[in-house]
């Protein structure tokens, strides 16, 4: 996030875009219901689905799946037709104005209303509440990201940000809400093919060379494959060997018919994990490492806040600290990691990167710190770009609005959107044994609109079958007008009913996020009343 | 700031805080049963009362607010009766069971009465019975020893957004009844379990197998699942967890959790932990030695990088593990065996 989560309720205005906060992040959702009780912030939702938030907005706004870029740009254009823009923060903060202004004109609101289906006349008011905010604020997740445009989807809602200069200031920003609780940490500690920590780059010569010095090898330069295109490596027997720690391929992936081939292409797949999970379950070799409340550590939550962990019960059996199974297995291999607790590796991730470069665990014990903290004096950054952004001017980029990569058609007629439920999370490793948790929902189901349920002769609870170009499963229907005719949802927290059976894997080229958004499916009523979910792969 | 003088002492407080407040930064305790810091308001059950300095008026210290000049005293014999008569009136109607009440170690009620002295029994005791309401995984609902605090009505409409509850009827018979009557525990409830955190005695009490009760220690952390990254306190006893609360200071949640943080951590003790590693043999997987599992993984990985190159290993690290664990794996990914071959699931 740009900006922070006691922010929100300095909002005038607050867009809500491809989250439903209620069930991914409800201490957020409740943050926000608290804002509009108070009668200060104004709600506005663009989602095509109705959620349980959509009760205290102004205006809820319903377009079709993956059509974000072209209401996006709508909005934009309506901004400046009525002169709503911010002309001093575009002046002085911003590049590439006159590009964005002249790409703008054809998405007029007609055009944006015959590609979104939302009404001219309702985009036009979404735009004036939005333009006129003194602060406003947009929060997204998913639902924005997971697409084949996700990248550019984000862009246009930056542009909309500069546009109106809501960036910068308390109660204003661009603001994506993290779905795990350490996905912001995992990418600033590195985790990814193409960056160090802090996001410094593995092919900058400066970059390299200062951690090739520090970690005393040489390091290589080229980036490595991102997730989606690991599996396709794996397949072709490019990649042979992979390491998994913590994660749960085979129920999180898009297409797990095709994560299981690649899985079982390779010569040696590790996992490290606390339960025998899907993934691991097909493993060479499984190593038992410890859960949250058997560690030292941190965790970076979605408003940039470092945040310690503390070790509050031993692990069960002989169970290893995961830091002392890499540092152990680094050892075996050579090379012997000078730290190796958790204070003292958050030290040396503090001395490598600029962004973490203030935080110390003795600083941490009260309500953690939020980075940028480049020192040991600087109290963190609770909001972003006040005065510059990272490359100086802020540049608007012209972003087109493209279809998605899977349209629906006569063979798959449905647009099936994928997500999460409040009482599970992810792969469900952790809350699928949570007793509670898995005796209030202890099974997945499709939603489906009341008109096509009718159609299809669907009751509440009727066995369905989804089908895709991937593959196909057996699920529940469950009857809600939260969605729209014509679209379906599923959740993948359900191994044998995971929606990535049938997800699509195409890739935004940028971000090489999937489209998990937006796939084409068929939908079938299953037998009488058969009840068994289940799976097959094609 | 303002000053108020309490008990003669003269206490400084920021504009618009209330007795009760200023009281609390001055480190004199108030008893009371319907105040809590989560949740604006308060007022109802009147334990609280103080008595102004000249007037000799009663006002109650939770919703008062400490105006400039105000002089109040917190032990005088009348606030002492007063008070007394209002523990006396709520124990008429309140079951007196606490032996086997799940929340006679908590319960806001005992604790005030045994530091006043009240026995409970001063009164007859008269009360409707209500049966115990068991309809959800998550709490209990036993209204027949609910004090009507309003806490739980208050916090699930202000604080939550939600508006589970209302209150129904007036006085001693008033008490939390779903929104139009449905079923609670089949509507609009979220369980996020912030009324039950709050009920001052044991009417709102959660269910095993987390919240058994009982702690040696407190541990703060950090919630396991969702980017919100709510702080809370792992309650233990005997080596395992037996309950969470949230109210951490200066956390970005303060006293909310969700249904998952607040009941859905008792995956940490459940049977299926792997506790050994494990190692495929002739197709299945069986259970081996550290050194065992370890030498494996470094023979073949290392085979792997020496015929195919570091490029034919991949990594993937996790969004659910620690900074320092996601920094160890790329260190060894990229240091180590040589590949920028690491991901991770951001994107999923
Ligand atoms: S659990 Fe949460 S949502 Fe449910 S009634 Fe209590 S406060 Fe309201
Ligand atoms: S149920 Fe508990 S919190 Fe709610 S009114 Fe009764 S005593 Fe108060
Ligand atoms: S308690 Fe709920 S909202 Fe808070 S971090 Fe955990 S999962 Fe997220």
């Amino acid at each position: 996030m740009t900006n922070s989560i006691s922010d929100l309720e300095k909002a005038d205005v607050l867009l809500l875009t491809g989250t439903n906060t209620s069930e991914n992040h409800p201490v957020i959702a409740e943050k926000i219901k608290q804002a509009v009780l108070s009668g200060r912030t104004k709600l506005l939702i663009i989602d095509p689905r109705e959620i349980s938030l959509s009760r205290f907005a102004v205006m809820h706004l319903r377009p079709r799946p993956g059509t974000d870029v072209a209401w996006i740009n709508g909005m934009a254009r309506v901004i400046l037709d009525e002169g709503l823009e911010d002309g001093g923060f575009i002046e002085s903060r911003t590049e590439g104005y006159e590009e964005l202004r002249r790409a703008l004109e054809e998405y007029t609101p007609q055009r944006v209303e015959e590609i979104s289906g939302i009404p001219a006349r309702d985009l036009t008011r979404a735009a004036r509440m939005y333009g006129k905010a003194k602060r406003a604020a947009i929060l997204y997740a998913m639902g924005i990201t997971q697409h084949i445009s996700g990248t550019d989807n984000v862009s246009a809602l930056a542009n909309l940000a500069m546009l109106t200069g809501n960036l910068g200031r308390e109660g204003t920003g661009v603001n994506p809400l993290r779905g795990q609780n350490n996905v912001q940490g995992a990418c600033d500690l590195g985790a990814l093919p193409n960056v160090f920590t802090g996001y410094q780059k593995v092919d900058d010569v400066e970059a390299n060379e200062k951690f090739s010095a520090a970690w005393g090898r040489e390091l290589p330069r080229e980036p490595g494959l991102s997730i989606v295109e690991m599996m396709g490596a794996a397949q072709r027997g490019d990649v042979r060997a992979l390491y998994i720690l913590g994660e749960n391929p085979m129920v999180t992936d898009p297409d797990v018919g095709h994560v299981k081939q690649a899985m079982e292409s390779l010569d040696l797949l590790v996992v490290q994990d606390i339960f025998l999970t899907e993934t691991a379950a097909l493993a060479g070799v499984v190593l038992p490492g410890v859960c949250f409340a058997e560690k030292e550590g941190t965790f970076t939550n979605t408003e940039r806040r470092v945040q310690r962990v503390h070790k509050a019960v031993d692990p069960p059996g002989e169970a290893w600290q995961d830091l002392e199974i890499i540092a152990e297995l680094a050892r075996r291999m050579g090379y012997a990691m000078p730290a190796t607790s958790a204070e003292e590796i958050m030290r040396e991730i503090a001395s490598l990167t600029p962004s973490y470069g203030g935080i110390s665990y003795a600083r941490l014990e009260e309500g953690g710190l939020q980075w940028p903290c480049p020192d040991a004096d600087h109290p963190g950054t609770s909001v972003l770009h006040t005065q510059a952004f990272p490359r100086g001017r802020g540049k608007f980029a012209v972003v087109e609005y493209l279809p998605p990569d899977e349209l629906p058609d006569e063979e798959y007629p449905f647009i099936l959107s994928t997500g999460r439920l409040l009482y599970h999370f992810h792969s469900g490793s952790m809350t699928r044994r949570s007793r509670s948790l898995e005796e209030k929902v202890g099974q997945g189901w499709v939603g489906i609109n009341p008109r096509d349920a009718r159609k299809l002769k669907l009751k509440e609870g009727s066995a369905v079958r989804l089908t895709s170009r991937r593959g196909s499963l057996i699920s529940h229907a469950h009857i809600t007008p939260q969605l729209q005719p014509g679209s379906v949802f599923a959740t993948f927290h359900f191994a044998a009913e995971t929606a990535n059976i049938l997800t699509n894997p195409a890739l935004d080229p940028k971000s090489k996020i999937p489209d998990l958004k937006v796939c084409a499916v068929r939908l079938e009523r299953v037998g009488g009343g058969e009840g068994d979910a289940g799976a097959t792969a094609t | 700031m303002v000053g108020v003088s309490l008990n003669g002492r003269r206490v400084e407080v920021r504009e618009g805080s209330t007795l009760l407040q200023a009281a609390e930064s001055a480190g004199l305790s108030i008893p009371t049963l319907c105040y809590h810091p989560a949740v604006a308001g308060g007022g109802t059950c009147r334990v609280c009362l103080v008595e102004e300095e000249g007037s000799g008026r009663l006002v109650t210290a939770c919703d008062t607010r400490a105006e400039e000049g105000m002089a109040v005293r917190l032990d005088t014999d009348r606030v002492k009766e007063a008070r007394r008569t209002m523990l006396e009136l709520i124990f008429s109607a309140h079951p007196f069971h606490c032996e086997v009440c799940e929340s006679n170690n908590s319960c806001e009620l005992k604790k005030i009465a045994s530091r006043e002295g009240i026995s409970g029994r001063e009164l007859p005791f008269s009360q409707d019975y209500r049966p115990v309401v068991d309809a959800n995984p998550f709490y209990l609902r036993d209204l027949s020893k609910c004090i009507s605090c309003g806490l739980c009505v208050r916090a699930c409409q202000e604080v939550q957004g939600v508006g589970a509850y209302e209150m129904k009827g007036s006085g001693a018979q008033a008490h939390p009844a779903a929104s139009m009557d449905s079923p609670v525990d089949l509507s609009v409830c979220e369980f996020c379990g912030l009324c039950v955190s709050l009920c001052p005695v044991g009417a709102l009490i959660a269910k095993p197998p987390l919240h058994r009760g009982g702690e040696d220690r407190a541990v703060v952390t950090t919630c396991p699942y969702c980017g919100v990254g709510c702080c809370m306190e792992l309650l233990v006893r005997d080596g395992s967890i037996t309950g969470v609360r949230a109210g951490v200071p200066a956390s970005v949640n303060g006293y909310s959790l969700c249904v998952k943080g607040r009941f859905g951590l008792d995956f940490v003790d459940h049977p299926d932990r792997l506790t050994r590693p494990l190692l495929r043999r002739d197709g299945e997987l069986v259970e081996v030695s550290w050194d065992e599992a370890l030498d494996e993984v470094t023979r073949r990985l290392s085979a792997v990088v020496e015929e195919s190159g570091p490029d034919a290993v991949a990594f993937l690290s996790s969004a659910k593990t620690t900074n320092e664990e996601n920094y160890l794996l790329q260190k060894f990914a990229r240091a180590v065996v040589g590949t920028n071959n690491i991901d991770h699931c951001a994107r999923l």
